[in-house]
């Protein structure tokens, strides 16, 4: 057991780039120290920000880069935090989402573990542009290594005044609080995060209002995800038109994409956005190909709740507009590889049975629909189902989708919904022939 | 008191970093959990009268979350993600081989309440499949050999 995830990550040739760069000291192992943080450039941003810029400055910044949130639905950073009302008596609350728990998604850990002071300077700027004054990074509680890491760092940032009272005698106070949660990935959603950081069960809320008019103690409120916030100082120090220069028209800069599943290299890689998934699956750089010579089934391209991809179907950019064009979605850059072997059946009960297990019970079609769903898969994948059982389904995921309180729910079908488009025969053949038709030979070595 | 001297000043200090008492119910729960291992009604009454929130508050919250377990575990904790990047390089596998190891099925505890097994949704470490986290720890990329080493190595300690 080490510190440190033994990810992979493409590091080397984040530092050579001239563009990249959330990746750029992740594997230098003193890089989580506050010293070498600044040695790097560390904090500048934060300091001209809070000493030389307004708060609309920094904003109109963030919007011009075209940065948008990378925990799943892109939306654009700049323009939420223009939504936190100007004029409001109330405290406002920045809070930094790491709750990361989408089955695919491992990359804001890679992040808090190995340059915590990159998101604490983002949201430091964050908090600044909406008028915060305390903050918190709600961090999901299994990591107990981040959150130690995360504690260290902002006792750290105290220490050294990028934290505190009166910082670097610009008149701000700015306090952090590094926040624990109890195991549950709907307190990834927004508003449950904000119920469960205010001590109750972490149930999605009725929206509106939204949380950047009431979010948490009904203060105005922004969340943002780890990735996001640690692109900020970047964008405040080189411009929002350098950020332009990567990635395309409506999907500008740079996002690390989580690869797993059946490629000989999986890892977390950082390039642009637009990028060719081919070759992040195929490129000895990233992927280096499917493993054990066989042959690409499938991918899921933006985590658990995003629609599959065929083969023929991959050659394609890894930015919002493209993936959508394909019939999926970015979502939170989790790239999942099936291999030919692999069974779709099986596949679909893997993902159900997590979104039933992480349903937070609080509206009827997610509760229920995600439970009947789970029974369905199941019994056709053991060879049980029966005539008619695939509409069944289908039915089932139309009832689901557009009508739950959060997201949750589509997350759930929308996988469910593009494996029957995409390969309705297989499912067909596991009910004909009563049994699964491939190997699912995932042994582990 | 079940709840140490050092535990109590803990959760007294997360209580002034937050706006609203309640906020710490979580860190509070957090803390016992890692001092005592489970949590029970006596606990919960325990941070109610150290943080003045509301038993029932208290005990509400708690039971939505997995990590605040109240039946007591194992001295080591295994937890095997069985999601599905971590299944499609054998988390199924693993989890037998485990089972196998220990003597005992998933969801139970070894004799000598040195083990408690389990399998958990996805723990982030998805492109480090499989893996396990034990207790706090996260063990990635395994192989049985590095099962056979670890469980040897968690003996020896224990
Ligand atoms: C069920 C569910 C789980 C989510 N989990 C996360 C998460 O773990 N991390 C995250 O940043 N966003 C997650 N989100 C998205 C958040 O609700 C929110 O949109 C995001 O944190 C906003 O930050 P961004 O604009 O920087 O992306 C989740 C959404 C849903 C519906
Ligand atoms: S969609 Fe599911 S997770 Fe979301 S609020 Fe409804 S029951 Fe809860
Ligand atoms: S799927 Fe196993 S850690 Fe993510």
């Amino acid at each position: 057991m080490s510190f440190y995830s033994p990810v992979i990550t493409n590091a080397a040739e984040v530092a050579r780039s001239e563009s990249l760069h959330l990746f750029r000291y992740v594997e230098d192992p003193d890089q989580y120290k506050v010293e070498t943080f600044e040695k790097h450039g560390g904090y500048e941003a934060w300091k001209k920000v809070v000493t030389s810029m307004k708060p609309d400055q920094v904003i109109a910044e963030v919007k011009n880069s075209g940065l948008r949130g990378r925990g799943g639905a892109g939306f654009p950073t700049g323009m939420k935090w223009g939504f936190v009302p100007k004029d409001s008596p109330k405290a406002r609350y920045l809070i930094c989402n790491a709750d990361e728990s989408e089955p695919g998604t491992c990359k804001d850990r890679v992040i808090m573990e190995r340059d915590p002071h990159a998101v604490i300077e983002g949201m430091a700027i964050g908090a600044f542009a909406i008028g915060c004054h305390r903050m918190f990074i709600y961090i999901r509680g299994e990591f107990g290594h981040c959150i130690e890491r995360m504690e260290g760092a902002v006792k750290e940032a105290y220490t050294r005044g990028h934290l505190g009272k009166n910082v670097y005698g610009s008149g701000y106070d700015l306090d952090m609080v590094v926040h624990s949660g109890g195991g549950a990935y709907i307190c990834g959603e927004e508003t449950a995060l904000l119920n469960s950081l205010e001590g109750e069960k972490g149930l999605s809320r009725i929206r509106p209002p939204f949380p950047a008019i009431a979010g948490l103690y009904a203060s105005p409120t922004i969340v943002n995800n780890v990735e996001t916030l640690a692109a900020v100082p970047h964008i405040i120090n080189r411009g929002a038109d350098w950020y332009k220069t990567m990635g395309t028209e409506k999907s500008a800069g740079s996002k690390i994409f989580s690869l797993s599943g059946h490629v000989k290299r999986p890892g977390n890689y950082e390039v642009p956005l637009g990028f060719s998934l081919k070759t992040l699956i195929y490129d000895e750089k990233y992927g280096a190909g499917i493993r054990d010579g066989k042959k690409l089934k499938a991918v899921i391209p933006g985590g658990a709740s995003t629609p599959f991809l065929t083969p023929d179907m991959v050659d394609v950019g890894l930015d919002y507009e493209s993936l959508q064009s394909v019939g999926s979605m970015l979502g939170s850059g989790a790239i999942i590889v099936l291999d030919e072997d692999t069974c779709i059946v099986w596949t679909i009960m893997k993902l159900i049975h997590f979104f039933r297990h992480e349903s937070c019970g609080k509206c009827t079609p997610c509760r229920e629909g995600t439970g009947w769903l789970e029974q369905l898969v199941t019994r056709i994948e053991h060879g049980e189902g029966r005539p008619g059982d695939i509409d069944k389904i289908d039915d089932l995921c139309g009832n689901i989708l557009g009508r739950t309180i959060c997201p949750l729910g589509d997350a759930a079908v929308m996988p469910i919904q593009s494996a029957i488009k995409l390969f309705r025969d297989e499912w067909q053949y596991h009910i004909d022939h009563k049994k699964c038709p491939c190997p699912n030979n995932h042994e582990f070595k | 008191m079940i709840l140490t001297e050092e535990s109590v000043k803990a959760i007294k200090e997360r209580l002034k970093q937050y706006p609203q008492r309640k906020s710490v119910i979580l860190p509070a729960l957090t803390i016992a959990y890692r001092q005592v291992g489970h949590l029970s009604d006596e606990i919960y009454q325990e941070i109610s009268r150290v943080t003045k929130v509301p038993y029932v508050e208290i005990a509400e919250a708690a039971t939505f979350y997995t990590m605040f377990p109240k039946e007591p575990r194992g001295k080591y904790l295994i937890q095997v993600c069985h999601n599905i990047s971590c299944a499609l390089l054998g988390a199924d596998s693993l989890i037998g081989y485990l089972e196998e190891k220990l003597g005992i099925k998933k969801g139970e505890t070894t004799p000598d309440n040195l083990f408690t097994l389990i399998s958990v949704e996805c723990l982030g470490s998805c492109a480090t499949a499989p893996m396990m986290q034990i207790n706090y720890d996260f063990y990635e990329n395994l192989t049985r050999e590095k099962v056979d080493a670890i469980l040897e190595e968690l003996k020896a300690k224990a």
